[in-house]
């Protein structure tokens, strides 16, 4: 699971072009031959095998795309400017080396080095907008010999495995959901279970929602990866997770609040099963299950993520203990679902 | 080995300024190959000579500084991060959401994380990082990290060397290690140059925080000549014209008080012999390089530098183009072969005393 997770992630999957993640996913999907199809957006929705015995519909998902750049325009003297998408932290973007467009040219961003700058601009964060990424282009011309206004980049970082069981990469949101579905993908479930790789996650949920239509489920389960503060200067209390001390189980974020009988369902299986679980300690952020609990007539949602330090940076680091442990905690939980069937039938 | 492939491997060996004994021994061993004798002194400077044809050659001594800046642990913070202070200039912007290797007992692998942006108050999220609130996160337990990891340890930034379009390649210690690349290419084009002088190639420690090794290595040498190679700032569109280099477009050779001006122009004169595209660069005093230093050595020494063009200094994606380097290097192996008439004050042509 973490060699394919780590192959996974050295992908480029940018809102909107999640192709290569979906063509990784699609040949793990026709080795096993199990029945997909593709959507007009780009969601990839795999029916696993079902015994039957359960009327339940119950859908699984994790996003492909990740957080990213588009160039927006390419200057006189060849730099090209950029917007980013996905929530980034700016303080981090210079001196980070990304890869542009279908044919990955190599860049970075950049700007003056640290003695040209003054006072205030050694103190005060780099707008956006006087950033810049250089591929060694000479002028305009030159670089659009390499580059097109309109291209997508994404952060180049290559997995590395460090510490204890702790995995550095970009991507881990949401690769790491990706993963933990294709775990999931040879079982015979007791009931219909759709794996639903989405698109266009980080720019406002936007696969899941005709995902959510197409496949119109009872109980949606967004796995996800999430925000982890547990560094120094940041208390206790507002550290969201942690990381080590299992999945997170989610009450509500800026996008949905979790079904109450579902979350029991997953405690009472992590304690039985004995797997380390944690609550997500702050409402912020949002994922998938706010549109798919709103689509149809309504679905219960639930979301169980892996704590991610750094995430949205090319550097996010994951405990691979938290993530065998949600895969466990899903699965689990999944394989007792029939035990709640009179509580939560339409 | 052709120029990117040298200028990539010699990023890749960690030298860290104060702790290049490990690294000495590499350099030695790309310049062995090409010359009459090369050794390491006690400070770590590394000294490839080429012995001279003449009956009382005159000295040469030519420097490019091997160490790099990064950073030191400062302290242990709790589960596994560190603090860390600066070796040398660091960019305290360009380290967030980078990897690290951290020198210790053992290399240890590790992140430079910070508290993440959605915690930030409105204030915090326009002020930089400063260096006390970078931690590095090591993913190991306290114990163990106490066991592999001092106080005091060095920390080297992990960034690879990538190929850039138009024969540029960016990634970390290109400062200065273009400058040491250029260095073996002298050597090795001095196997084909008659010279009258002795030349002593030098690769340098210490120059990040104060051109110690070069100091210290002139002391020594009590050359007759000196030559500097350094990067210099290049063309970035966010930073003014008059201090930067355009890449590709001709080597800036140094001109002002820390530099000897009847040896630049010689340096200078070469350079339209040889049809290599120069440029000035203007220094009003220090210029930030071992030429500062290297000049007010013992009795003095004639010194000029040659300068290598180079983007976004002090970051882990330093910005180079390879022919830049080679012009160097042929400019200074062909100044360093050159004969060399009396060294006397360079304004008005005649020794004061």
């Amino acid at each position: 699971m973490v060699q394919k997770l780590m192959e996974l992630t050295n992908l480029d999957g940018v809102s909107g072009d999640e192709q290569d993640v979906r063509n990784y996913i699609l040949d793990n999907v026709k080795e096993k031959s199990l029945k997909y199809c593709i959507d007009s957006m780009g969601n990839l929705i795999v029916k696993c095998n079902s015994s039957g015995q359960n009327p339940l519909k119950v859908m699984l998902a994790a996003h492909m795309d990740e957080v990213w750049f588009m160039i927006k325009d390419i200057t006189e003297d060849g730099k090209l400017k950029f917007i980013t998408a996905g929530g980034m932290d700016s303080r981090i973007l210079p001196g980070q080396h990304v890869r542009i467009g279908a044919d990955k040219v190599p860049g970075v961003i950049a700007q003056k080095s640290i003695h040209l700058q003054d006072r205030e601009e050694r103190e005060s964060v780099v707008k956006l907008k006087n950033l810049y990424i250089d591929i060694g282009a000479t002028d305009r011309k030159d670089a659009e010999k390499y580059v097109n206004i309109g291209d997508y980049a994404a952060f180049a970082s290559e997995p590395v495995l460090f510490g204890e069981n702790r995995l550095k990469a970009k991507a881990l949101d949401d690769r790491a959901g990706c993963v933990v579905l294709l775990e999931l993908m040879e079982r015979v479930w007791p009931f219909e279970l759709y794996l639903c790789f989405t698109v266009q996650e980080e720019v406002g949920l936007r696969g899941a929602r005709i995902a959510a239509n197409r496949v119109e489920p009872d109980i949606g389960i967004v796995i996800e990866g999430t925000t982890c503060a547990d560094v120094p200067g940041v208390k206790e209390h507002g550290q969201s997770t942690v990381l080590g001390k299992g999945p997170a189980l989610s009450f509500a974020d800026r996008t949905s609040i979790g079904d109450r009988e579902l979350l029991g369902h997953f405690v009472k299986t992590a304690q039985e099963e004995k797997i380390p679980y944690q609550w997500k300690q702050t409402a912020t952020g949002g994922n998938d299950a706010g549109r798919i609990q709103t689509s149809g007539t309504g679905v219960k949602v639930i979301t169980v993520s892996v704590p991610c330090r750094y995430i949205h940076s090319p550097v996010s680091v994951l405990n691979i203990n938290d993530l065998e442990n949600m895969k466990n905690l899903v699965e689990k939980a999944l394989g007792k679902l029939p035990s709640l069937e009179g509580g939560i039938k339409k | 080995m052709d120029t990117e492939r040298l200028i990539g491997h010699l990023c890749d060996i960690n030298a860290l300024v104060g702790n290049e004994k490990e690294a000495s021994e590499k350099i030695l061993e790309f310049f062995r190959p090409y010359c009459d004798k090369a050794w390491g002194d006690p400070f770590f400077n590394v000294i490839g000579y080429k012995k001279g044809e003449a009956k009382n050659p005159k000295k040469v001594m030519i420097t490019a500084h091997y160490d790099q800046i990064g950073l030191i642990v400062a302290g242990y913070e709790k589960n596994g991060f560190l603090s860390v202070s600066n070796l040398g200039g660091v960019d305290t912007k360009v380290e967030g959401a980078s990897c690290v290797t951290i020198h210790g007992r053992d290399d240890v692998f590790g992140v430079i994380g910070a508290k993440p942006p959605h915690l930030l108050s409105g204030q915090e999220t326009k002020k930089n990082l400063k260096i006390t609130e970078l931690f590095i996160d090591t993913g190991l337990s306290d114990d163990v990290l106490k066991e592999k990891v001092s106080i005091g340890d060095p920390v080297s930034i992990v960034s690879p060397v990538v190929k850039m379009k138009n024969g540029c390649l960016s990634g970390r210690n290109m400062d200065n290690r273009c400058g040491v690349a250029a260095l073996v290419l002298i050597l090795e084009q001095l196997q084909r140059l008659k010279h009258d002088n002795d030349i002593y190639v030098i690769a340098t420690v210490q120059e990040e925080t104060g051109s110690l090794g070069a100091m210290t290595a002139a002391y020594n040498l009590e050359p007759d000549v000196a030559l500097v190679i350094d990067v210099t700032h290049g063309d970035m569109p966010d930073a003014g014209k008059s201090k930067c280099f355009t890449l590709g477009k001709g080597i800036p050779v140094g001109i002002g008080p820390a530099y000897h001006r009847q040896e630049t122009n010689r340096l200078l004169e070469i350079a339209g012999n040889e049809r290599i595209p120069t440029s000035l660069s203007v220094e009003s005093g220090d210029p930030g390089t071992e030429s500062w230093a290297i000049q007010v050595s013992r009795l003095g020494v004639a010194t000029v530098e040659v300068s290598i063009p180079l983007r976004y200094m002090h970051t882990g994606v330093e910005l180079v183009k390879v022919e830049d380097v080679e012009m160097a290097a042929c400019l200074a192996a062909k100044y360093s072969a050159g004969e060399i008439g009396e060294i006397r004050c360079g304004w008005n042509q005649e020794m004061l005393l």
